[in-house]
């Protein structure tokens, strides 16, 4: 398995990518689509990358994932596709019927300058129905800018400030998560007796229940309403500077709603922020069923710190969901080692501090010192791993290569996840996304620690 | 159970004027009283349509080149088009020197808005020069994505200049994703490279053994090439080649040296097999390795041309010993299928294909068609010549070749050719349409409205697409096949695969978990409890 990896390192200055960390833009912003209530994600370029964008979504959902696109031929590609895009409004209103499709645009698109404002400006659009667009160009970022550059799309053709003084309601952008996190995200959120908007929100569309029936706009999704009045809200709280802060940092302009940027809460540490924001937002004491689910998670983690600490892990994955992951396997006592992303530095234009400099400020508190990169490969975490063996690796299912490659217990976090099934439906985020993480993560390495024993050392106990 | 012509008229009429006018062409009620059925396909797809389609690029490195397992394959492009064909397409590739398969791995030069502005030859050119001085592989592939072609980055120019520097074949694929309007246009543009820059390419002029074959359009997808040559190498067949499932550019040189070339996916590589003959005097047969009968037939048809009679002797004792093997395993779960219906909607030749192994289960096929096939596929070979050129295809240089001068030789005889055609499927394709029996459905590029559609009339029991369909169709209970991954399950062709299919689709019917949809409360009055004494049940 990746035999062809040396351990030697040598400097490679191409810029190529030798098995990736990151995917394109298009595919984050069509998942933020997904997360507004009848809302048909609508691709524009050649059919291949709608294609494509819809195959690893279902793979890693399991759950249908409905886009359109603008099917590009050589001609359009010469002409522009204005043509295309107009036919394309027209076609997906009267064949599929949603109430709004988010146009996103592809390399395609954006090499031969697609003015996509003022196409969706001369399209038929019938009344009472919206087009809004998002530029995401698959030379910059990565699929978790793209996701922020839909949300901004969103929050810039529909947010308003409508009312003199703003409404008691907090709006939380989830940053690219599960559904499970934002069902989780939702939960403390109303325990905290927050009046919030999510948004995006997939919950219900990308893990709709079997009913026997199909169908093509599931009941979830953050409304268009709703999207509306997140400009009268007093607070937005973005969960991983990534992925929200720009949409947050968008609504603070528009429409004057102070931003917060947290972490996306994964451990105890991140978690505790988000709700002691919550707490005050909603001039609320936190009720005991979250000190309760606290008090649980930390009992778990003073109970079997023997199985982490000093264990030494690497992590890949997404800019947000690393960070939150970094800070809680350093308050269970591992030494991170390697920690990579594929996203480069801070997203565009956003003036926002290094994922580099996050992880390093973190590891320095800690008195830990690794190998951290942004805008990496994992054929560098590989050859990373080679020279400094670890005795766990938490990333994608991509990881899987490497994990087998050198033995090493593997924990699948993150997007995407194709070869195992439930994990979108569960969380990571929380005080419990907290307590499943520790479940996965010491059955990887006990279940290590039992098939290594010897006759002899095999314990019933551990 | 078929479908009208009224019912087909209200399905389009939901269409707009321009897309119903287009649609109508493209899907036909299968009727053998007319002469001649014919139906539009390998054209664009209407924007807006919420399709199965990909692109060039997906059908030439995603599809044909990619399997190959000594090359590494470069996408010169923005990362997703790289990163999305890595892995997805089960191409299981083994070798002695582990270090010599790069299947598992993934290279692009990630271009960055810079590399869109100022151009991204450079960069691909120091791509090249890592991956050699990395991986040192047999040969290198450039496959170009949409931005590349319009900045019109000349990847031939560099393909050619690393060529000359590393003294390794570097083989440049214009597939931009934009070109033609799927998968097809990039399986054109693959199979003319490799037959332009890579089959013959070598001293070798004598195949590694008798009756030697190359198998043309065969994936391996979950291990197919490999139950498929078990048997073949068992009846006394040497494989040459396979093109490109668990293939190689060693074994690809070589191809040229083959008696006999099978072709499985006719649409993905039929220009290769034709340009075969053409050059080396090869001729080429269709064969159908799915389902046990097609699996028979493609083995009779392999001997008869060889004409050896020990091979067709061989042939029939492996079929013999290996049908009384099987036959029972699948008489077994035929009990759990027979009697229903089947969608078989699925890229190039596997909707024509699955239908035999269907029937075997006793499963008719109700609505078949392909996402990226040409005419020929639905109504056979001889409707190419009717076929016109239209500005897509156009696109897509053509690869005129001559007979070799030194290796064209007739492998056999031209009145021997002439009375095999006669008998079996050489140099020939029938297409999918005349398998299916009247007043059923065939669509091309069937949509995700048409589906949906289709299925309200027809009511199929199982549904076989890909994975972009297939959640659609499970929510609305009925079970979905994949039958491009096959649900990661496999093989499914030759005769292991057959028993491996009747397992998994009766294993689809027989599953507990669709008992299960429908709550008990929503059969059940919540009010029946709450009755007061004598008053009657509720209904």
């Amino acid at each position: 398995m990746l035999d062809a990896t040396p351990k030697e390192i040598k400097v490679r200055s191409s810029g190529g990518l030798i098995n990736p960390a990151k995917t394109c833009q298009p595919i984050g912003a069509m998942y933020a689509a997904l997360g507004i209530h009848k809302c048909l994600p609508h691709s524009h370029g050649s059919q291949g990358c709608c294609s494509y964008h819809r195959m690893h979504l279902t793979r890693h959902f399991r759950d249908p994932i409905m886009a359109s696109t603008s099917s590009f031929t050589e001609g359009s590609s010469v002409f522009g596709g204005a043509a295309n895009l107009k036919t394309a409004i027209k076609n997906v209103f009267t064949i599929y019927n949603p109430d709004i499709i988010a146009v996103h645009t592809t390399c395609l698109t954006e090499t031969i300058g697609d003015d996509l404002p003022t196409i969706i400006k001369s399209a038929e659009i019938p009344e009472g129905k919206l087009v809004i667009h998002a530029n995401t160009p698959s030379y910059q970022g990565s699929h978790i800018t793209g996701f922020s550059n839909m949300v901004k799309g969103a929050i810039s053709y529909l947010a308003e400030s409508t009312m003199p003084v703003k409404k008691d309601q907090v709006n939380i952008i989830p940053g690219f998560v599960n559904p499970g996190d934002m069902r989780e995200i939702k939960r403390i959120a109303k325990i905290m007796g927050a009046k919030f908007i999510l948004f995006p929100d997939t919950t219900g569309v990308v893990d709709s229940p079997m009913t026997g029936k199909f169908e093509m706009y599931p009941k979830g999704g953050t409304t268009i309403a709703e999207i509306k009045d997140t400009g009268n809200s007093k607070l937005t709280l973005a969960l991983g500077r990534f992925a929200s802060s720009d949409g947050a940092e968008l609504l603070e302009k528009k429409c004057k709603v102070p931003a917060l940027a947290l972490k996306t809460p994964i451990g105890v540490k991140a978690t505790d922020e988000f709700v002691m924001a919550l707490r005050r937002f909603a001039v609320r004491e936190v009720p005991y069923e979250l000190e309760e689910e606290r008090g649980q998670l930390v009992d778990i983690m003073t109970d079997t710190h023997f199985h982490f600490h000093g264990k030494k892990v690497a992590l890949f994955g997404d800019p947000d969901i690393l960070t939150g992951l970094t800070e809680f396997v350093l308050s269970l006592g591992m030494v991170p080692v390697h920690i990579l992303t594929g996203t480069p530095g801070g997203a565009i234009g956003s003036g926002m501090g290094s994922f580099e400099e996050d992880i390093q400020e973190m590891l320095t508190n800690a008195g830990v010192t690794a190998n951290v990169k942004g805008n990496g490969d994992l054929f560098t975490l590989h050859q990373w791993i080679k020279n400094d063996p670890v005795d766990l690796l938490i990333g994608t299912t991509y990881g899987k290569y490497i994990a087998r490659a050198e033995d090493i217990p593997f924990v699948r976090v993150g997007f995407p996840v194709l070869d195992r099934s439930v994990h979108s439906y569960f969380p990571i985020v929380g005080y419990r996304g907290a307590m499943r993480l520790i479940e996965m993560i010491s059955n990887a390495l006990l279940d290590r620690q039992d098939r290594d024993a010897a006759d002899e050392d095999f314990e019933l106990v551990m | 159970m078929a479908v009208s012509e009224e019912q087909l008229q209200e399905i389009l009429n939901r269409y707009p004027d321009k897309v119903k006018k287009g649609r109508k062409k493209h899907i036909l009620i299968k009727d053998s009283s007319q002469a001649k059925q014919v139906i539009e396909a390998n054209t664009r797809t209407i924007p807006g349509i919420i399709t199965n389609r990909g692109c060039a690029y997906a059908g030439c490195k995603g599809v044909v080149v990619g399997p190959l397992k000594d090359m590494v394959h470069i996408t010169h492009g923005p990362v997703g088009c790289g990163y999305y064909s890595w892995g997805t397409r089960r191409n299981k590739a083994k070798s002695d020197d582990p270090t010599k398969n790069f299947i598992n791995y993934c290279v692009t030069t990630d271009m960055q808005e810079s590399d869109i502005v100022f151009g991204g030859e450079k960069k691909l050119a120091k791509v090249i020069d890592e991956v050699v001085e990395i991986f040192k592989p047999n040969a290198i592939t450039v496959n170009a994505t949409c931005p590349v072609g319009l900045i019109g980055d000349d990847i031939g120019a560099v393909a050619k200049a690393a060529q000359e520097r590393h003294g390794i074949p570097v083989l440049a694929f214009s597939c931009e994703g934009y070109k033609g309007v799927s998968q097809s246009a990039g399986h054109h543009i693959a199979n003319n490279i490799l037959m332009d820059r890579i089959i013959g390419d070598t001293d070798v002029e004598e195949a590694p053994g008798p009756y030697a074959i190359n198998m043309l359009g065969e994936y391996n997808i979950g291990g197919d090439a490999w139950e498929i040559e078990r048997t073949l190498k068992e009846i006394g067949y040497t494989v040459v080649s396979t093109m490109t499932g668990d293939g190689s550019y060693e074994h690809l040189r070589n191809a040229h040296t083959a008696s006999l070339n099978l072709v499985q996916c006719h649409r993905s590589i039929n220009y290769i097999a034709e340009m075969l003959e053409k050059k080396y005097g090869t001729p080429w047969l269709k064969v159908n390795f799915i389902g046990i009968e097609a699996t028979i037939n493609s083995l009779r048809e392999m001997a008869l041309y060889f004409g050896d009679e020990a091979l067709i002797q061989k042939t029939e004792e492996v079929i013999a010993r290996e049908v009384a093997r099987i036959q029972p395993i699948i008489d077994q779960y035929r009990k759990v299928c027979e009697g229903k219906t089947a969608f078989c909607f699925v890229g190039g030749s596997r909707g024509h294909h699955y239908q035999g192994m269907y029937r075997e289960l006793g499963i008719e096929t109700v609505l078949a068609g392909y996402e990226f096939a040409h005419r020929d596929d639905y109504e056979g070979r001889q409707v190419i010549p009717e076929i016109k050129p239209d500005a897509d295809s156009k696109n897509i240089p053509e690869l005129h070749v001559t007979a070799d001068e030194k290796r064209f030789c007739l492998k056999i005889s031209p009145e021997k050719m002439e009375e095999l055609k006669q008998k079996i499927s050489l140099s020939y394709y029938a297409g999918m349409n005349c398998e299916m029996k009247d007043g059923y459905v065939i669509v091309d590029d069937l949509n995700h409205y048409e589906t949906e559609e289709f299925i309200k009339i027809l009511k199929p029991d199982i549904f076989s697409s890909g994975i972009k369909d297939k959640y659609v169709v499970q929510k609305m209970g009925i079970p979905s096949k994949q039958l491009h991954s096959y649900d990661y399950s496999g093989p499914y062709a030759g005769f292991n695969g057959a028993v491996n299919f009747a397992r998994d689709i009766a294993m689809s019917f027989a599953s507990p978990t669709w008992n299960f949809i429908v709550p008990p409360w929503k059969n059940e009055p919540l009010l029946e409890g709450k009755m007061a004494e004598g008053e009657e049940k509720a209904c």
